[in-house]
C-alpha cells in the first residue's frame, strides 16, 4: 500500500507544471477558471500549443503522433490541467473517432485523417444520438443505402455538440434493416460540407448554443469513408464508448470547481460573515468536499489497477455516477452562494472581455447558467440510470 | 501508487479471515453475546496465540510495529464476523494511549500484557453530557497526598465491564470544555469508589457507565503529563476512528453480499426480485457507497499513525463521516430489501445492520465529523 507518486511521476508533474506555467495563455485560463465559454479560435490556439509540445493525443500510439502516457501520467495531466484552467480538449476527434480509425480503419484513412486531427484542420463532431433514441443508442434510423461508389444517407442526428464548428462528422447509420438492431449499423465518416446536410442550433435551457440537430437529405458519401466493415459499426461504437466513459467522472474538474466555490463563499456574506463560516453552508460544502475526497481516491484505485494492466470495467460507471453527482452539487452550491443575484441573467457579464461595472460579484453571472448547463452531466455519456444498469449487470450479476 | 496489500499484510488478513470463518459462526456469536463476559475468551486466546493482539506493538513485545494498514486488515475481518472481543478498546485504543502517553515504567508494566491479550484495557473518554466532544470532561481529579482523588462519571465504556485496567480522562484544571487541563489515569477497576453499571448494547456488545466517587489513586496511575492529555486523546481517538472505518468495511461487505444473494434467490410475482430495476439501482447505490468507504478507509489507515496535522484531522473526519452515512444507508436499504426476514433476530442480516448503525455512534457520528470537517474549511 503506497498512495504516493514515484520520483519519476513527480518529475513528470514538475514538467507538466513548467509547461503550463510557460505556455498556457492567461486569457484562455481566465475564461476556463471563470466558467466562460471558449471560442473556436481559443480552442484551436491552445490545441496548436499542445500539439507543438507533442501532448495533444494522449490516447494514441506514438507511431501516429500520440504521447503514450501511462494511466498515472494521464491522471497527473488531468489534475494539473484542471487546476491551471486548461481548456478541455474537444474529444470528438482526438479521443473518439481517432482511436476507432487507429483500431479499425484502413491505412489510407489513418494517413489522411490522423494528421488533420492533430493540426486542428479537421474539427469532428459526433453523429450518434437520434431524435427519440435517448439512451438506447442502437436504435439508429438514419439510413445509408449503397449506390455504386457511394452511400446515400438520409435521416437526422441530434445533440450534436459543437457541430456548428465542425467540418467532419462520424455517424452511426443503418445499412441493414433485416437483422437485429445492433447488427445492421455501419460507421461512416461524413464531410459536413457535403450537399444535403443542414445544421440547426438547439438552444439549451441556459441560453447557450452548444448542441445542434444535423439533417441528412440524400447526402452522397464515398464508400471509402466507411470504417471497417459494413454492418459491423456497433462493435466500433462500443469500442469508442469505452474511451468516452473514462474521465466522465470529471474528478479534476470538480476539484477546480470546489476550489472556486470556496473562494466565492469566502467573499459572499451572510449575517455579516463569510458564507464559508456559516454553519449551514459550510456543512453543505464540507459534505461535497468529503464526497469528492472519497471519489478521488476511488478514481486513483481504478487508475492504479489500469496501470497494473487491468481493464477499467463497470467501476468507471460507478464513478461516473458519483463524480457527476458531486459536480452537480458543487454547481448547485455555487448558485446558492450568490443568493438573490442568482436571478439576473446578465449576458454581457458572461463575456470575459466585459469591462463595465459588475452587478455583484464578478463571478456571479455564470453561476446559474452553469448550474443549468451541467444538468447534462447525469444525462450524457450514458445517463446515470444506464450506468447503474451496467453496474447491476456487470458487477452485481443481477 | 499501489493500493495492494504487501504479501505480509495479505497473509495477516488471511489469517484473521480464516480464524473468524472457522470460529465465529453467527450462532456462536449469539451465544458469546449472552454470556457475562460478552465475548469468547477462547477466541481472544486464539487471537493472542497467533500474535494478532500484538500487531501494533514493537517487536520486543511480539508485535511487528503494525500501523493503520495492518490494523485495517485485522479490523475488517473482525467486522466480517461481528466479533465481540475488545480488540479496538484494548489493543488499539488502550494500547495506543499507553504507548503514546505512558512513561517507560508504565509501558513496561502494561504493554506486554496488552500485547499478549492477558491484560484487557477499557477506555472511558465520554461522559453523560459530553455527546461526542471528548474535551467536554467534568470528571475531576484533584491532588490529594501523593496521588489523586477522582470524582465523576464516564459514559458508555465498551468492554468496561470486564476490563483489567481502566483508562479514564479527568480534568485536573480548566473549564468544562477546555482542551487543556485534561489528564489520563490508568486505574484498577477494583479500586474503592468505582461503581460500574453494566448493560448489553443494541449490537450485542457489553459496556458500562462508570461512577467515580472519591476514588483515591496513586500518582503512578497518571498517564502522561498532568493537564496535557488533550492531544493524546485526540490522536488516539483518530487511530480508533480509522479502525472503526476498517471494521465497517467487513460489516458492509457481508451485509451487501447477503442482500445480493437474497435479491437473486427470493421470488415475487414469478421472478427473482433482483430483476426489478428499482431494487437493482438501490443495490448499486449500496455497492457504490461501499467503494467510497473503502477509499476513505484506505486513506484513513494511511494517516492513522502519521504525525498529527490538519490534513490528518480532515481525512479522519471525512472517513468517519462517509462511513457513518454509508453505514446507515446500507443498513436501512438492506433491511428494506430483505423485507420481513430482515426484521428478525434469528437472521444474521439484522445484526450486521445493527452494528453499522452503532458504529456511527462510536467516536462521533456523521454529523459530528461533518461539523469538524466544516470547521476546518479554507478558501485555499
Amino acid at each position: 500500500m503506497n498512495l504516493n507518486y514515484t520520483p519519476e511521476e513527480l518529475a513528470f508533474r514538475d514538467e507538466v507544471r513548467a509547461f503550463l506555467d510557460q505556455k498556457l495563455p492567461a486569457d484562455i485560463a481566465a475564461k476556463v477558471k471563470g466558467f466562460r465559454h471558449l471560442s473556436k479560435e481559443d480552442h484551436l490556439r491552445w490545441q496548436g500549443i499542445l500539439n507543438t509540445q507533442g501532448w495533444y493525443a494522449t490516447h494514441w500510439p506514438k507511431e501516429y503522433g500520440g504521447v503514450e502516457w501511462s494511466p498515472v501520467q494521464k491522471h497527473i495531466w488531468d489534475e494539473e490541467s484542471c487546476r491551471y484552467g486548461v481548456p478541455r480538449s474537444i474529444p470528438f476527434g482526438v479521443n473518439m473517432v481517432a482511436p476507432v480509425i487507429i483500431k479499425f480503419g484502413n491505412e489510407e484513412q489513418k494517413q489522411h485523417y490522423l494528421p488533420r486531427i492533430l493540426t486542428g484542420e479537421d474539427w469532428w463532431c459526433q453523429g450518434y444520438s437520434e431524435p427519440g433514441a435517448g439512451s438506447d443508442l442502437a436504435s439508429v434510423n438514419t439510413r445509408a443505402v449503397r449506390e455504386g461508389d457511394h452511400y446515400i444517407v438520409n435521416g437526422q442526428k441530434t445533440w450534436t455538440t459543437l457541430g456548428q464548428h465542425a467540418n467532419m462528422i462520424f455517424c452511426l447509420v443503418r445499412t441493414n434493416t433485416e437483422v437485429k438492431k445492433q447488427e445492421g449499423i455501419s460507421f461512416l465518416l461524413i464531410d459536413m460540407d457535403a450537399p444535403g446536410i443542414t445544421v440547426r442550433p438547439i438552444i439549451t435551457l441556459d441560453g447557450e448554443h452548444e448542441v445542434n440537430e444535423v439533417f441528412f437529405e440524400n447526402v452522397k458519401v464515398p464508400v471509402e469513408n466507411l470504417v471497417g466493415e459494413q454492418d459491423k459499426g456497433w462493435t466500433y461504437a462500443k469500442y469508442l464508448l469505452t474511451y468516452e466513459r473514462t474521465g466522465l467522472a470529471g474528478i479534476g474538474l470538480s476539484k477546480a470547481a470546489l476550489a472556486h466555490l470556496k473562494r466565492l463563499a469566502s467573499r459572499r456574506l451572510k449575517n455579516g460573515k463569510p458564507l464559508l463560516e456559516d454553519p449551514t453552508f459550510s456543512q453543505r460544502i464540507a459534505k461535497v468536499d468529503i464526497d469528492l475526497m472519497a471519489a478521488s481516491i476511488s478514481n486513483l484505485r481504478i487508475i492504479a489497477a489500469v496501470e497494473g494492466g487491468g481493464m477499467p470495467g463497470a467501476e468507471s460507471s460507478m464513478l461516473k455516477v458519483r463524480g457527476t453527482e458531486i459536480r452537480q452539487s458543487i454547481n448547485d452550491l455555487a448558485r446558492r452562494a450568490i443568493g438573490p443575484y442568482a436571478l439576473p441573467f446578465v449576458e454581457e457579464e458572461l463575456d470575459l472581455d466585459y469591462d463595465g461595472e459588475f452587478l455583484s460579484d464578478p463571478d456571479a453571472a455564470p453561476m446559474t447558467p452553469q448550474y443549468f448547463n451541467n444538468r447534462k452531466l447525469s444525462i450524457f455519456g450514458g445517463s446515470n440510470e444506464i450506468q447503474k444498469n451496467i453496474v447491476s449487470k456487470m458487477i452485481l450479476g443481477l | 501508487m499501489d493500493f495492494n496489500l504487501t504479501e505480509e499484510q495479505q497473509m495477516l488478513q488471511d489469517t484473521v479471515a480464516r480464524l473468524v470463518r472457522g470460529e465465529y459462526s453467527f450462532e456462536k456469536r449469539l451465544e458469546y453475546s449472552k454470556t457475562d463476559l460478552g465475548y469468547s475468551a477462547e477466541f481472544w486466546q486464539q487471537l493472542s496465540e497467533l500474535g494478532l493482539t500484538a500487531v501494533p506493538f514493537a517487536e520486543e513485545l511480539g508485535g511487528f510495529d503494525g500501523t493503520g494498514v495492518e490494523l485495517q486488515s485485522v479490523m475488517t475481518e473482525l467486522g466480517r464476523g461481528l466479533c465481540l472481543e475488545p480488540y479496538l478498546q484494548s489493543v488499539i485504543l488502550g494500547g495506543g494511549l499507553i504507548s503514546q502517553a505512558g512513561n517507560s515504567s508504565q509501558q513496561e508494566k502494561w504493554l506486554p500484557g496488552v500485547a499478549s491479550g492477558e491484560l484487557k484495557v477499557a477506555v472511558g473518554l465520554q461522559e453523560p453530557q459530553s455527546f461526542y466532544n471528548l474535551s467536554d470532561v467534568q470528571t475531576r481529579a484533584e491532588k490529594s497526598g501523593d496521588g489523586y482523588t477522582l470524582n465523576g462519571r464516564k459514559a458508555v465504556v465498551i468492554g468496561g465491564h470486564c476490563a483489567d485496567l481502566l483508562i479514564v480522562s479527568a480534568r485536573t484544571s480548566g473549564d468544562d470544555r477546555d482542551t487543556s487541563g485534561l489528564s489520563l489515569f490508568a486505574i484498577d477497576p477494583a479500586t474503592a469508589g468505582i461503581e460500574r453499571r453494566t448493560y448489553p448494547t443494541n449490537d450485542g456488545f457489553k459496556g458500562c457507565d462508570i461512577t467515580l466517587e472519591n476514588v483515591k489513586v496513586p500518582a503512578d496511575t497518571l498517564l502522561g503529563e498532568e493537564g496535557q492529555a488533550g492531544e493524546v486523546i485526540e490522536y488516539q481517538a483518530g487511530r480508533a476512528v480509522a479502525a472503526l472505518c476498517a471494521e465497517a468495511i467487513g460489516v458492509m461487505e457481508e451485509a451487501i453480499a447477503m442482500t445480493l444473494d437474497y435479491l437473486k434467490a427470493r421470488k415475487q410475482f414469478g421472478v427473482p426480485i433482483g430483476q426489478f430495476q428499482v431494487l437493482q439501482h438501490r443495490m448499486v447505490d449500496m455497492a457504490s457507497d461501499l467503494e467510497q468507504v473503502r477509499s476513505m478507509a484506505i486513506l484513513a489507515a494511511s494517516v492513522a499513525d502519521s504525525e498529527q496535522s490538519d490534513e490528518r484531522r480532515r481525512i479522519l473526519a471525512a472517513a468517519k463521516n462517509v462511513t457513518g452515512r454509508a453505514g446507515q444507508f446500507i443498513a436501512e436499504s438492506g433491511i428494506q430489501m430483505h423485507g420481513g426476514i430482515g426484521m428478525t433476530w434469528e437472521y444474521s442480516f439484522a445484526h450486521y445492520a445493527k452494528r453499522l448503525i452503532m458504529i456511527n455512534h462510536q467516536l462521533g457520528d456523521d454529523d459530528h465529523h461533518l461539523e469538524q470537517f466544516a470547521s476546518m474549511l479554507q478558501a485555499g
